[in-house]
């Protein structure tokens, strides 16, 4: 059945109000409490932090620099831009950071496929990645969604589990690592929500005309769901603010569908071996839906698979003769471009496989000189006049 | 004898309550599970039941009941259906059949069953990947004829994938065979956390053939670097 424009589009008379009666108690007091037991170390979060509220009211503290950026696998791998695009912010906006080589996958994109390891192990990566920020002085960003959910997941288990705790201090006994638990577990979409003010005002492309369907991430806020972000005056509160008050801070509009809270279709396991599946969810009850229902220019989300899902799914769907065709990127590539950021030696939008072409054009970007820019780019490193292109390049 | 005519009569129930014992003596356990008001939030936002006839309010209510006949069965043709994105965890019991689905995976896998092995056909090389290289995917793995099905941008990243890969600014994204640079000492501590936490039994229970790779490819390593597993 297919949901009136009209009616997705009318604001619900319902008011959001914190409900601090659902709220679970606040981590934080028996985090401290293992930390002067001599369970493991906190690392503080660094300042300056904005301080943001979550679903139930506790205040979140989100570092503004001196981060530790956790990589996502999909997005180094698949679409680079998304990764890349997140740098390029911190060096315009001054912050300074690390992007370490100490640092494995979170591998619970692994986990939640195959389930070919265990909460121990889990948390042994998670931990020695932690260890890892920590030996460096600088706060973990994570830049994949999962990788998030996941940590926060297996924080829990190591707050309440002595077992699963000390089975990991052995292991990082083993590796001469201390265990250092972070006061946050922060995602990079929090960060850009926190310091969406601060891209604005760096912004140089009007994106006022440019219209956006959100997929909210689902392990950003589904897993221990009283640690993502909300806010009353965005979107009413009826959904996390992340993505939604960045993009209202860039001056696009936010069009609502139907099925924004439904998963895209990803499936771990499925993406990787079973398509079918995932091409067909993602098409049927994502794609589809915003399209007859909101009509985006541009589809915008916070997660390695939900970019991924939606952006490399519609090429079938579209053979089939499905309404999609639709330009998928990340709030951090969005929020990039709308600061002057170049679409392929930033944003790296020739590894997305919808068309992008007709967003750029609204946004005002000439792809066609921007594509020959990169094509010089890529001339003088065939020649060997350049290894690489670097941050200077780029601008 | 469940509400469900028993789908494998041929294995004992001692086995099927063996298994059962694994997945209750999990610590996750009691905080995935405290009861079913059958009231089908769960099904409605989970996107496995919208494609396969999977229910993850079944699962949470087998788990209830502990009707080992269901539960087995669940363990062989359900479980890997799930998409583990959490929606169900919406249940306003606080239960978390998604939860349940990783332990009952989890057990699966530790036992070897044959339907978990069938599941992870044509995922051993993935698994090797995130073991052996720390990251999970990789540049090289965008093949036209692995994802044939996302449309012809897949054969010019894969054309052009050394020279895109250089036009990167970040210097750990030059990498094709790796999502990012990762430190050779990165590596060995990770091959480490994998021995240390029985990881690598499980593997050798699913998938033999890549265990054997997987082991030779760690312990030279971790002989070299003065390690004895």
């Amino acid at each position: 059945m297919t949901i009136p424009y009209v009616a997705v589009n009318t604001k619900s008379s319902r008011k959001f109000e914190r409900q601090a009666e659902y709220a679970p108690d606040d981590f934080h007091a028996h985090l401290f409490e293992l930390e002067h037991e001599g369970e493991w170390i906190v690392q503080r979060v660094p300042e300056p932090y904005v301080e943001v509220m979550t679903k139930y009211g506790r205040t979140k503290k989100i570092p503004m620099e001196l981060t530790w950026h956790h990589k996502s696998c999909g997005q180094c791998g698949h679409i680079p831009g998304y990764s890349t695009a997140i740098f390029w912010i911190n060096r315009k906006l001054g912050f300074k950071y690390i992007d370490p080589t100490d640092q494995t996958s979170c591998t619970a994109w692994n986990y939640y496929a195959s389930a070919t390891s265990n909460a121990a192990a889990q948390a042994g990566v998670g931990m020695r990645n932690f260890a890892a920020a920590y030996e460096t002085g600088y706060f973990p960003l994570i830049h994949c969604g999962t990788s998030y959910g996941h940590y926060k997941e297996m924080r829990e288990q190591l707050l309440h589990h002595e077992d699963i705790r000390h089975q990991v201090r052995d292991v990082m006994k083993k590796l001469g690592k201390p265990m250092v638990m972070p006061e946050e577990i922060v995602h990079y979409s929090e960060w850009i929500h926190a310091v969406r003010d601060r891209i604005a005002a760096q912004q140089t492309r009007d994106f006022s005309k440019i219209a956006v369907a959100i997929h909210p991430a689902c392990h950003y806020y589904k897993l221990v769901q009283e640690d993502a972000i909300y806010d009353p005056d965005i979107y009413g509160g009826q959904r996390t603010a992340t993505v939604s008050g960045t993009v209202m801070a860039l001056g696009a509009e936010v069009r609502d569908y139907s099925t924004w809270f439904d998963c895209c279709g990803f499936g771990f396991r499925h993406i990787l071996v079973q398509r079918d599946f995932t091409r067909s969810f993602a098409t049927r009850r994502k794609i589809q839906v915003m399209m007859d229902e909101a009509n985006p220019d541009v589809v915008i989300s916070h997660d390695t698979g939900c970019v991924t899902t939606l952006d490399k799914s519609q090429f079938v769907g579209k053979a089939h003769g499905l309404n999609v065709g639709v330009p998928v990127m990340s709030d951090a590539q969005f929020a990039a471009l709308a600061m002057g950021a170049h679409p392929y030696r930033v944003c790296q939008l020739h590894w997305h496989s919808t068309d992008y072409k007709p967003l750029l054009e609204k946004m005002g970007i000439d792809h066609e000189a921007a594509w020959a820019e990169f094509q010089e780019d890529l001339q003088k490193l065939k020649s060997g006049e350049k290894q690489y292109l670097s941050w200077e390049d780029v601008g | 004898m469940g509400l469900f005519a028993d789908k494998y009569p041929e294995v004992p129930l001692a086995e099927k309550e063996r298994l059962w014992a694994e997945v209750k003596a999990d610590s996750r356990f009691p905080a995935y599970l405290y009861g079913c008001y059958e009231c089908g939030i769960c099904v409605a936002s989970c996107p496995s039941a919208r494609f396969y006839d999977f229910s993850p309010r079944k699962i949470a209510q087998a788990a209830a009941r502990e009707d080992l006949e269901l539960i087995y069965e669940q363990m062989n043709d359900d479980v890997w259906n799930c998409s583990q994105c959490f929606s169900c965890n919406r249940c306003p019991r606080q239960n978390s059949p998604g939860g349940l689905i990783t332990i009952i995976r989890e057990v699966a896998v530790k036992n070897g069953l044959k339907s978990a092995k069938h599941a992870l056909e044509g995922y051993g090389r993935v698994i090797y990947k995130i073991m052996g290289t720390g990251t999970q995917v990789s540049p090289d793995m965008l093949q036209p004829d692995a994802f044939p099905d996302w449309g012809p941008q897949v054969r010019d990243v894969s054309a052009e994938l050394d020279l895109w890969r250089r036009a990167l600014p970040p210097e750990t994204l030059h990498t094709t065979s790796t999502g990012w640079q990762v430190d050779e000492k990165t590596i060995i501590e990770l091959y480490l956390i994998w021995h240390h936490t029985n990881v690598m039994d499980m593997i050798a229970e699913v998938d033999e053939g890549l265990f054997m790779i997987l082991n030779d490819v760690m312990e030279e390593k971790l002989e070299e670097a003065g390690y004895e597993i």
